[in-house]
């Protein structure tokens, strides 16, 4: 109980400082796939196995950090009239960086990624960030802003790559789960297996929410 | 009416701020690509070729060795060093010995994504293509990527048929993609279900370039005895 009391307290708090709120609330009140319903096309078609799905929210935090910097860095710059126009040019910018840099880390990781990688480009959450926070606020927030919602939408990645990888291939990160003898539900690698597990999750996250 | 100017004044930018802000914003992504692209260039540069030489090894079974050679229609075959590698190359694979296991050919062709480069070996004594790698490919994870792992859809590649007819200019039978489950012949490839597009995509790449390529190899095998 007291227990119970103290933890309550601790979120409380964590909850009241403005700073954490910006970050907290990508992981769970607005995360942007459980809640937000954001970024939907490489959710549903990255999500096939926990590795894909790992890689491509960590690729697509490091996009939405750097955009959400810049973004709010030109924000007293950047005239309202051009400012999708400016935002998608950063954005696209970000994702061809990250491109080369991962080429440059390994060939074997960009071979493995590269399909999705340029998706980055058209995930709504970056510009929806970019538009409904970054340029309205100062650096430090839009950087928490940023890693809240990146860990967030990593982990909603996560979640459906690891169901739909377990089922689909019997394994979670390419390690095998069940016996050999398991008959792989072929289904839910495939696009319709996307729909279902999100259907799935969206409803446990949201039980939960209440 | 002053009112209503002072309005619309305060909500617009001139045209020369839009000018300014769009041109500025767009010198500075284009000099962070362009940094970016040059600042990993070299590095990417080298790390392919080196995937390029381990895919060697992996597509001509026993080889120790490889070396690359130019091809010219009026020259035919020459060896060329490590930074002259343009135009159409092909690596030769040699044995502890010395001895030629076969060559590997870079060929491509439009996936169900984008363009696939593949290196397939072949093997002169069994006139078979004998291993394939994926070089560059954007097919669908979990999907089309099944090119590469589907153990059925590699086992075509052991020994597929490309043998030449008497005369050594054209092959026998050309290599085409067949359905899933209906391979009859030996140059045959066997499709995957569920990655149809990416998997005949490979069989007729190597289709493609097999029978361009098959009988000038043949026909210059000398050229690539072991320099």
């Amino acid at each position: 109980m007291n227990n119970q009391k103290n933890k309550t307290g601790f979120i409380a708090a964590l909850e009241k400082s403005p700073s954490t709120d910006e970050f907290i609330k990508g992981l769970w009140k607005d995360n942007p796939v459980f809640v937000q319903v954001l970024g939907m096309c490489p959710v549903l078609a990255v999500s096939n196995t926990a590795e894909n799905a790992l890689a491509m929210g960590l690729a697509t935090a490091f996009v939405l950090l750097m955009s959400n910097i810049l973004v709010s860095s030109l924000r007293n710059f950047i005239p309202k009239q051009v400012r999708i126009a400016s935002y998608i040019l950063i954005i696209a910018t970000f994702v061809t960086i990250t491109d080369y840099a991962i080429q440059a880390i390994s060939v074997e990781l960009h071979k493995a990624l590269g399909a999705f990688i340029s998706l980055i480009v058209v995930n709504c959450l970056i510009l929806s960030r970019a538009e409904a926070f970054a340029s309205k606020n100062t650096i430090g927030k839009s950087i928490l802003d940023a890693l809240g919602m990146g860990v967030g939408f990593t982990f909603a990645l996560l979640c459906l790559g690891a169901v739909r990888e377990l089922l689909g291939n019997g394994s979670i990160f390419n390690i095998a789960i069940f016996p050999d003898n398991f008959q792989e539900w072929i289904v839910m690698i495939l696009p319709a297996g996307g729909f279902f597990t999100l259907a799935i999750w969206l409803l446990v996250f949201n039980v939960f929410k209440k | 009416m002053t009112e209503v100017n002072t309005t619309y004044q305060s909500n617009s930018a001139s045209s020369g701020k839009m000018l300014r802000a769009m041109v500025g914003i767009g010198i500075l992504c284009a000099l962070m690509i362009v940094l970016t692209y040059e600042g990993t260039l070299p590095r990417v540069t080298r790390l392919k070729a080196e995937a390029l030489e381990r895919a060697i090894f992996k597509v001509i079974p026993g080889t120790e060795k490889t070396s690359a050679f130019r091809y010219e229609e009026n020259n035919g075959f020459s060896a060329v060093g490590d930074g002259e590698k343009t135009g159409k190359i092909i690596y030769a694979g040699y044995d502890k010995n010395e001895q030629l296991t076969g060559v590997a050919i870079e060929a491509s062709g439009m996936g169900y994504a984008d363009v696939i480069r593949i290196l397939y070996g072949y093997d002169f004594t069994r006139q078979a293509v004998v291993g394939f790698y994926v070089l560059e490919s954007k097919e669908t994870p979990g999907l089309g990527d099944k090119i590469e792992k589907d153990e059925n859809f590699l086992s075509n590649f052991i020994a597929l048929d490309a043998s030449l007819n008497d005369d050594l200019t054209n092959l026998k039978n050309k290599i085409i993609p067949v359905k899933s489950g209906a391979k009859k012949n030996k140059w045959e490839v066997d499709c995957i279900t569920g990655a149809t597009i990416s998997s005949r995509t490979i069989g007729e790449i190597i289709g493609e370039s097999t029978e361009e390529w098959v009988p000038v190899i043949f026909k210059n095998k000398e050229a690539f005895n072991a320099p």
